[in-house]
């Protein structure tokens, strides 16, 4: 997904004068071919992500479209404010690539995962969140990142996931996607976790349980009006998400649904992080599983909330 | 570097110095607060700056082929506005309503808000990272474009200031020029006590800066070296301006109670009106 990304940017940028990389210090031979071929536009700062997001903020503000590329932790938590003031309170035509959505640097330990970026982002005005599926759908959505008005974080899921979206779908910002109809739970996914998501709806299929799944891209600005009406459809909606439970897409669907009055009550569950670090190394997949992150627990949750929903 | 001793105590100040001051206290009388010490320090560096060397256009202050002045630090704003109304950019009536509701003119600079104001600014350490990337972006773009940078001493402890520095000597920003307002007193209290700054020519001069130290509220001096940057072709420009933090009004130079004050009376208000009166 990385790779797609990136690539993109240095395609986007052969096509439009008004497109920059800016990065810290990425690893070795990272777009070469931008830094050959179009030298006066490639930036590779040093390890100051508050100078490069400032930097970029700057030529954003004489007309440029910037893209900085650097660790996801680096580009959220340490230039939060230079995010918050340079970035979002100008809105600024910044877009934020941050590598290691969720807990893809496992092995790294807790100063490289980025659990908590959509929430700290999420509180920002005119911030706007993608956290694509897989490289085909950051294919679709890349271009449309050119003209859009105002920052945006986009979130890197780790490289080579299995592609699960509809390559026939075109990418809008702030569109949610329904993947799935069915009449008696419905899942919501931003990132990777539409891959499990879809598999517990076509296995529970058969076994007479309806799972609609509205797979969320753009985790801000929300598509509340998806979500509302997705969920007054069913009587279970759960969350699922590789990122904390306090400020990411759970909570902005319990946000909206909250405040949506429904005349019933629908059962909620949001499975994420926990609000723990991660005190474990491995791989991506096992921490996912330590923090129930799996198409397994999302089987049981849902059934879970069905059947006390009968009750 | 060369040995200076500049303080700034004995340059006197003319009608036009005093004038923008009368401005400075008009604000504080319209919105009963603001950071006095910070701004009369400036006065003089903005002055020449705007009167001297900024090539720009009040009625189209966007106009691409003009210089940018950041006021990096932004609680020196009575400065900034004084000198914005004086050249047209927006009614000096504005000057009445600092701070207040329905007004433009805040506690800080707001770029959406005041015509001329390059970038919001008011949280420290920001500026030199903007106007590095509005330095670079005159390069892309091949413009003529100075970009002016004024950052505080105090703002110097921050250390995006550091990144940005090294990162405008890397690229050669012969079009970026950094003027400190060394009025040698940040909040708590001086400069020397809270985080000296010195060597602080040194510190600009090793971090790949061609640097000069000047008073920076003698009007000559200023626009003499303001005229002759950048100083090295192949390199950004610092100037330390030695200031007197509250310049003008004998009992609030360099006394920390007047960094900033609020429930400023109208005592207050017509005996500062005096003082810059009486200043030589």
């Amino acid at each position: 997904m990385r790779r797609t990304c990136l690539d993109i940017v240095f395609e986007l940028a052969k096509k439009d004068e008004r497109i920059v990389f800016a990065g810290s210090d990425l690893g070795h031979g990272v777009l070469e071919d931008f830094k050959r071929e179009i030298p006066e536009r490639f930036f590779m700062e040093g390890i100051s992500e508050a100078n490069v997001v400032g930097m970029a903020a700057g030529m954003s503000l004489e007309g440029k479209i910037v893209y900085v590329n650097t660790i996801a932790t680096f580009l959220t938590r340490r230039c939060f404010e230079q995010v918050v003031l340079d970035l979002c309170l100008h809105n600024v035509n910044v877009r934020l690539i941050g590598n290691g959505g969720g807990l893809v640097y496992a092995p790294l330990g807790p100063t490289h995962l980025a659990t908590e970026d959509i929430a700290i982002l999420r509180a920002i005005p005119n911030m706007t969140i993608l956290s694509p599926a897989d490289a085909d759908e950051m294919t679709r959505l890349m271009p449309e990142t050119v003209e859009h008005q105002g920052p945006i974080y986009i979130r890197l899921a780790k490289g080579y996931d299995p592609v699960v979206t509809d390559p026939s779908t075109p990418f809008k910002i702030g569109r949610a996607y329904p993947m799935r109809e069915g009449k008696d739970a419905l899942v919501i996914t931003c990132g990777i976790c539409l891959g499990p998501a879809l598999e517990v709806a076509d296995r529970l299929k058969k076994e007479g349980i309806g799972v609609s799944v509205l797979h969320m891209p753009t985790v801000k600005p929300i598509d509340v009006e998806a979500v509302v009406e997705n969920a007054s459809r069913v009587k279970a909606v759960v969350t699922m998400e590789e990122h904390t439970i306090t400020g990411g897409l759970g909570s902005a669907v319990a946000e909206i649904m909250a405040e949506a009055c429904f005349d019933r009550p629908i059962r909620f569950k949001r499975i994420g992080i926990p609000d723990i670090f991660p005190d474990e190394y491995g791989t991506q997949n096992s921490l996912m599983e330590r923090f129930s992150i799996t198409g397994e627990n999302l089987e049981f949750v849902v059934k879970g909330l069905l059947q006390n929903a009968k009750g | 570097m060369p040995e200076v001793n500049i303080s700034g105590a004995a340059t006197s100040l003319d009608e036009r110095s005093k004038d923008l001051r009368r401005s400075v206290v008009r604000m504080l009388k319209g919105g009963g607060r603001g950071h006095l010490g910070a701004s009369l320090s400036l006065i003089e560096i903005l002055r020449v700056l705007y009167d001297d060397i900024l090539n720009f256009n009040p009625k189209k202050p966007q106009w691409a082929e003009r210089d940018r002045c950041i006021l990096s630090k932004g609680h020196g704003c009575l400065a900034l506005y004084a000198l914005l109304a004086d050249k047209g950019f927006f009614d000096d009536s504005e000057l009445d309503r600092f701070c207040r509701k329905g007004g433009i003119l805040g506690g800080h600079p707001e770029f959406s808000k005041v015509p001329g104001v390059e970038a919001s600014t008011g949280s420290l350490g920001h500026g030199l990272s903007l106007g590095l990337g509005f330095a670079l972006a005159a390069r892309m773009d091949k413009r003529s474009s100075k970009v002016f940078v004024i950052q505080g001493d105090g703002e110097s402890n921050e250390g995006s200031v550091w990144e940005a520095a090294m990162c405008a000597s890397k690229h050669r920003l012969s079009n970026l020029v950094v003027m400190v307002d060394y009025n040698k007193n940040q909040s708590y209290g001086s400069t020397s006590q809270v985080q000296d700054l010195e060597p602080f020519a040194d510190k600009w001069q090793s971090f790949g800066w061609a640097v000069k130290e000047i008073d920076g509220h003698d009007v000559g001096e200023l626009k003499k070296n303001l005229e002759s940057v950048p100083f090295n072709f192949e390199k950004p420009s610092a100037i330390i301006c030695h200031t007197i933090k509250g310049k003008g009004v004998s009992y609030a130079e360099g006394n920390l109670e007047w960094h900033h004050k609020s429930n400023i009376t109208d005592e207050q208000i017509e005996s500062m009106y005096a003082e810059i009166e009486a200043a030589i």
